[in-house]
Parts: structure tokens; sequence; C-alpha cells
């Protein structure tokens, strides 16, 4: 038992570490009141773009940086667009994944060597270090410090963006440009500059969380690596009722959905991988039913009262 | 500080101009991206974008031999596009983003197979013929793409559960299923072990003028004049445009907005469902791999770009249709990934989506004031 407990919460923590990145990035974002469905698209460029700079270069952190850069880019297209051109939030975000689907697969066919493919190539990756004593811990011990080094960076990224949205001003002055833009303009907090600020920073962490797939999980590139994922950290905002904390929750319990479903195709189940993939996605739905119900049963949990809407100091 | 202030007024009307020059500029921007994306990957912009022009409609001395082979694929693949971004557009008209086209496109496929494959044996003194067979296969792809997207309509209407995830999980539970059925239940036993289903008989194809080309273009053209008719001359329309403008003042003139929400994705579902159902009776006739190729997100640039009006959306569909055509070309010509036309497709919605404000807004040039000035101007413009 303790080994089924030990091995499935290594691959909830293992497979939710991507999750958790790009679901606090994107918490960010729209905590600062802007809507971007651009996750997918962001996250795959910095797959790809992180893969491709660890490769040629032979450093896995260059790696992340380059995948937070190109990921970041994408997400200040997002940022002009909608908080400057005042662009449909909705339509933006969707065009940024589209074209960012599309560009992924375009680089991973031409940013190979000599502009060959990527697909099958073996680059630098984040192994695994055991942290002394705690890995030692009995049952959860070696699920929690036997990881790699980005998965120990996203526990202090929970810890720190936990803090720093409920704690400090510029944290304060996050919540209310999204809460309410126009009390913030007027107490003079920058609507435009921080919802620039927190765009760009959510996209950096997006493309972080790519890299971790394809610099550490499973390494390497495929064109259909982050899978929908993108997608999942959408639904994971809203299940997390934009907290850092309860991101971990959701991720953590998407990864080890993933992780039951590989024990059971394991073990010889009778039941089709079809079948069992679907898993994720109608939890996905069937959970977010649920935080919605209680939602609107109790009062509106964390959700931005300015999600979504544009601000423009001569229109409110 | 520079002399001058850029400003965006706001119109009193929706400029036309703008309306019409927007997505021809940004095709050329993204055309210019485009050659510099090819540039850096040391590919020649000029000789793709001709190899694409060719590959999309054909070259001169391929006309004169009278081989039409590359516009009548343009065609072919314009028909779903044409399905599923009339799909989304009567769904954006009212604000409700469905994205879930790729998933009730999926839905109206596995149903048309259904139809063809099972009930010949089930109900065997139904004639056999393509007058009654076809549209049955219709009718029960419209059904299944229309209760694909019901469930998200209800959620939506009664809970107010987000629609653009459960649409969009719906695409992935449809496509699994999908991928389920003609892998493993209904995949043909005498396939040679090939995944996908039996072929469906010749009675229930949907017949072909030449070629692929075939008469689901038509059904495209006839459902683009129905949703013509319906958002611009039906009070129904009229309701639907309404709550998309402004849902509050709907809901005061007595605009059901639960029913409208039901009623648009079931009509929207269904749409996007006769996607699926001539892709499976008229192009593969089986349950394959190639049903879900991601029509139903192409839509959603389709609808946007053709500005949600029905004819608009027609007409881009053949573009973007030439523009994928043309990407599977150079693949072959040139060796070139066919993801070039996805970037193309991106890099076009983006332009326009950030040329959309000079439609909505003008571009005041305003003269610094001298500074002792300053002050009774901007007292002015307070007022």
């Amino acid at each position: 038992m303790e080994d089924v407990i030990n091995s499935i919460l290594f691959v909830a923590i293992a497979a939710g570490t991507s999750l958790i990145y790009a679901t606090i990035g994107e918490i960010y974002t729209e905590r600062s009141g802007v809507l971007n469905l651009g996750v997918e698209g962001m996250m795959i460029v910095g797959a790809v773009m992180g893969f491709a700079a660890a490769y040629h270069t032979g450093n896995e952190w260059l790696g992340v940086i380059v995948a937070a850069l190109a990921a970041g880019a994408m997400a200040s297209i997002h940022a002009f667009l909608t908080i400057t051109m005042r662009a449909e939030q909705v339509v933006t975000g969707l065009a940024i994944t589209l074209a960012g689907i599309g560009l992924a697969s375009f680089l991973g066919e031409k940013l190979g060597p000599d502009g060959g493919p990527l697909v099958g190539l073996i680059g630098p990756r984040f192994e695994k270090i055991a942290i002394p004593v705690l890995s030692s811990i009995p049952v959860v011990g070696n699920a929690l410090f036997n990881q790699d080094i980005l998965v120990y960076l996203m526990y202090i990224l929970v810890i720190v963006s936990t803090f720093y949205l409920y704690r400090t001003r510029p944290g304060l002055h996050l919540r209310a440009v999204g809460e309410s833009p126009q009390t913030a303009d007027a107490m003079g907090v920058s609507v435009f500059g921080n919802r620039y600020l927190y765009t760009i920073l959510g996209g950096m962490l997006v493309g972080i969380g790519g890299a971790h797939l394809s610099l550490s999980r499973t390494p390497g590139w495929t064109e259909d690596i982050t899978g929908g994922r993108g997608w999942i950290v959408i639904a994971l905002v809203i299940f997390a009722t934009w907290d850092p904390l309860r991101a971990v929750v959701g991720a953590l319990l998407f990864g080890g959905i993933s992780a039951f479903q590989f024990r059971l195709q394991a073990e010889g189940t009778t039941i089709p991988a079809n079948l069992l993939n679907m898993l994720p996605y109608i939890a996905t739905v069937i959970v977010l039913v649920l935080v919605t119900w209680r939602e609107g049963l109790g009062k509106r949990l964390g959700a931005p009262a300015a999600l979504g809407i544009p601000y423009n100091r001569e229109e409110r | 500080m520079l002399p001058f202030t850029l400003k965006f007024e706001k119109r009193l009307e929706p400029s036309r101009t703008a309306s019409i020059l927007v997505p021809v500029l940004s095709l050329l921007l993204a055309f210019l991206f485009g050659a510099l994306l090819l540039q850096t990957v040391g590919a020649n912009p000029i000789e793709t974008y001709r190899a694409m022009l060719a590959g999309a409609f054909g070259t001169v001395e391929q006309w004169q031999d009278g081989q039409f082979y590359n516009v009548s694929e343009l065609l072919v693949k314009a028909v779903p596009l044409i399905f599923t971004g009339l799909s989304v557009s009567v769904a954006f008209r009212m604000l409700f983003w469905n994205i879930g086209a790729e998933g009730q496109l999926v839905m109206g496929g596995i149903a048309t197979a259904a139809v063809a494959l099972f009930l010949p044996d089930l109900l065997p003194w139904i004639p056999q013929t393509p007058w009654v067979y076809l549209p049955l296969m219709i009718i029960a792809a419209i059904l299944a793409g229309a209760f694909w997207a019901l469930i998200p309509a209800l959620l939506k209407a009664y809970l107010r559960v987000n629609e653009i995830i459960t649409t969009l999980m719906f695409n992935y539970i449809a496509i699994l299923w999908y991928q389920f059925l003609f892998t493993t239940s209904w995949k043909d036993p005498e396939g040679f072990g090939f995944p996908g289903s039996a072929e469906i008989a010749q009675f229930a194809w949907l017949p072909r003028f030449s070629g692929r080309l075939h008469y689901g273009l038509l059904l495209a053209l006839v459902a683009a004049v129905l949703v013509w008719l319906i958002m611009g001359r039906m009070r129904w329309g009229y309701e639907i445009r309404l709550i998309g403008e402004n849902s509050r003042a709907a809901n005061y003139a007595g605009v059901s907005i639960i029913r409208n929400i039901i009623l648009v994705m079931l009509l929207s579902g269904g749409l996007a469902a006769m996607a699926g159902f001539v892709e499976v009776a008229a192009i593969s006739h089986r349950l394959q791999h190639g049903l879900a190729v991601g029509y139903g997100f192409t839509g959603i640039i389709v609808a946007w770009l053709g500005r949600l009006n029905p004819f608009g959306v027609v007409i881009v569909a053949f573009l973007l249709s030439a523009l994928i055509v043309g990407g599977e070309q150079i693949q072959i010509t040139m060796g070139l990934p066919a993801s070039v036309s996805g970037v193309l497709q991106g890099a076009i919605l983006l332009f326009v989506l950030g040329g959309d404000i000079f439609t909505r807004y003008r571009l005041r040039y305003i003269r610094r004031a001298p500074a002792a000035k300053s002050s009774q101007a901007s007292s002015a413009q307070e007022a």
C-alpha cells in the first residue's frame, strides 16, 4: 500500500509540475483582469523553443530561459492586442493558441541540426536529485523530495506566490486592478502597466511549464507534447478559484488521475486506453460544474470581477 | 516628450472602409511576417508563396491540360470549413463561446457512419436508396451534433458553467470515443488489421460531381443562405444579435436568454455535425483516421475573419482552404512543413484582431498645447 501511494504521488507531482507552473502563471494574468486562452499555444512554443535551445547549447537552464522568453513574447502580443488595441480577449487568446500550435509544429520541423526536425533527438535534461534526509521520510519522502530541480523551484513558486498575492502591496495592487480597475486607477495604480506586467509574467511561467515537458518529464520533442494540457490549465484556474495553493491540489488530482490510469493499464485492465484517457476531461467538466454550482450558492470566491473586460478611462 | 499624442476616439458608427481595409492589410502583413519566418529558416519566401499559390489553384499549364485537381481539392476542403465557420458564427453572434465545433463535427461523423453501417441490417425494410438514406444520415448527424452541443448549453443556461471549458473538454471526449470506435468495437474484421470501420454501402454515399468534389458544396451554400435568413430576416436572429450586443437590454425586452442559449447551440452543433456528415458520406466512406483534423478549430478563424456574417464565412472558408491546400502542396514539392499555413492563419487572425480597433475607433493626432494653455485644454476635455 505504501508503495502504491508513493508511486502514484510521485507521478502526480512529476506530471503535475508543468500544470502548476502554467496554472499559477494564468492565475497572475487573470487576477489582473486579463483572460488569456493562449495557454496551450504558449506552452507548446515554450516546449519546442526550450528543447531546441537546450539541445543546441547543451544547457538545460538556457532551455528554460528561452522557453520563458518565447512564451512571454507571445503573451506580450496578447497584452498589446487586448489591453492597448482593446481586442476581444476570448478570440485573441484562441488566436494565440492556434498560431502557437502552427508555429511550434513548424519550428519542430526546422530547428533541428542542419534545419532538420527535432523529433527523436535526445537533449540535456533535468535529472532527479534526492534531497538528503527529507527524501527518506516514510511514504511521501521519495515522492516529494526525489524529483528534479524544476519541481523544487515549483514548491518555492507556490509559497512565494501565495505570500505575494495576499500579503504584499504589489499583490494588493494586482488584485485591485482585476477587481475594480476604476478604483485602482483613482488610487494611482497603473491599470495598463499592471495588466501588461502580469500578462507577460504569466506567459513566462506558462513557458516554463512547457519546458518542464520537453526537458524533464518526457525529454524530447513530439508534436503533441502538450496534449491539451494548456486547456486543462484554464480549467484548473477556475477549479482553484484563482488561488495558487488550491491550484496545486487540482494539478495533483489531475496528475494523480493520469498516474492511476497508467497503473490500471499496466495491470492489464480490459478497459480500452481511449476510454480511460477520457477520465481527465470528464473529471474537469464534473469539477467545473461542482465548483460553479457551489460558487452560485455561496458568494463568488476569487473570481476577479473585471476579468475579461478591457479598461478604458473614458468609457467607464 | 513628443510634441503630439495619439489617442483613440470612439466612432459613432463602425467604419465601413476600415472593416474592409483591415482584413486586406492583415492578410498582407501576415504574409510579410510569414516571409520573415521562412527567410530565417533559410527558405525562399517568394518561391514558397508561388508554390503555395500553384498548389492551391493549379498552374496555367495544368488548366490548359484540363486538370483541375488543385481547385477541386480547394473546394472539397472548403465544404467542412463553411459548416464549422457557420456553426461558430451563430454561437459567437450571441457571445456564446462555442469552441466545441470539432467535437460536434466528430459526433456528426459517428452518427452518419452508424446509420449507414448498421441500419440496413437492423431495419432491412427501409428502401436502400440514396434518397432515403442520405436524409436519414443527415438527420442522425444533426441530432448527434446538436445533442453534443446541448449538454454545455444546458450547463451554461441553468448553472452558468463556463462554456469555453465544457465545449473544449467535449471535443476531447468525442475524439477519444471516435478513436475507440474505429480502432476497437466498429473495427472492420476484414480490414487486414488497419484501424477503420467497414466501408459504408454505396447507396449511402453522397454523390460527387467529378474527382472528389461532391454535392456537399451545394449543401454548405444552402446552409449559408439559411443562416443568413435566420440571422438577418427572422425575429429569432434579431433576438440572437440583441443578446450578443447587450444581454441585459435583451433581458429587459423580454428575450429569454436561457431559451436562446439552448436553441442557438442546437443550431450550432447541428451545423458543425454537417461537416462530419459530408466528410464521412462523401470523402472517407468509413470511420477512420482523418475526421478530426482541426476543421472545428479553423472554423473559429473562418467565423471571426468572416465577421460572423454567413457570406463572409463562405468567402473566408475558400481563402483559408486555399491556404491549407497550398500548405500541403509545399510539403510535397518543397519539403517545407505544411504547418506554414497554420502559422499564416494564426497571424492573419492576430493582425485582424489588432486592426479591428480602427473600425470602432479613430486614431486622433493631437498636437500638444503650449504649457500655459494646457490646464485650460484639460479642463475643457473633462467638460
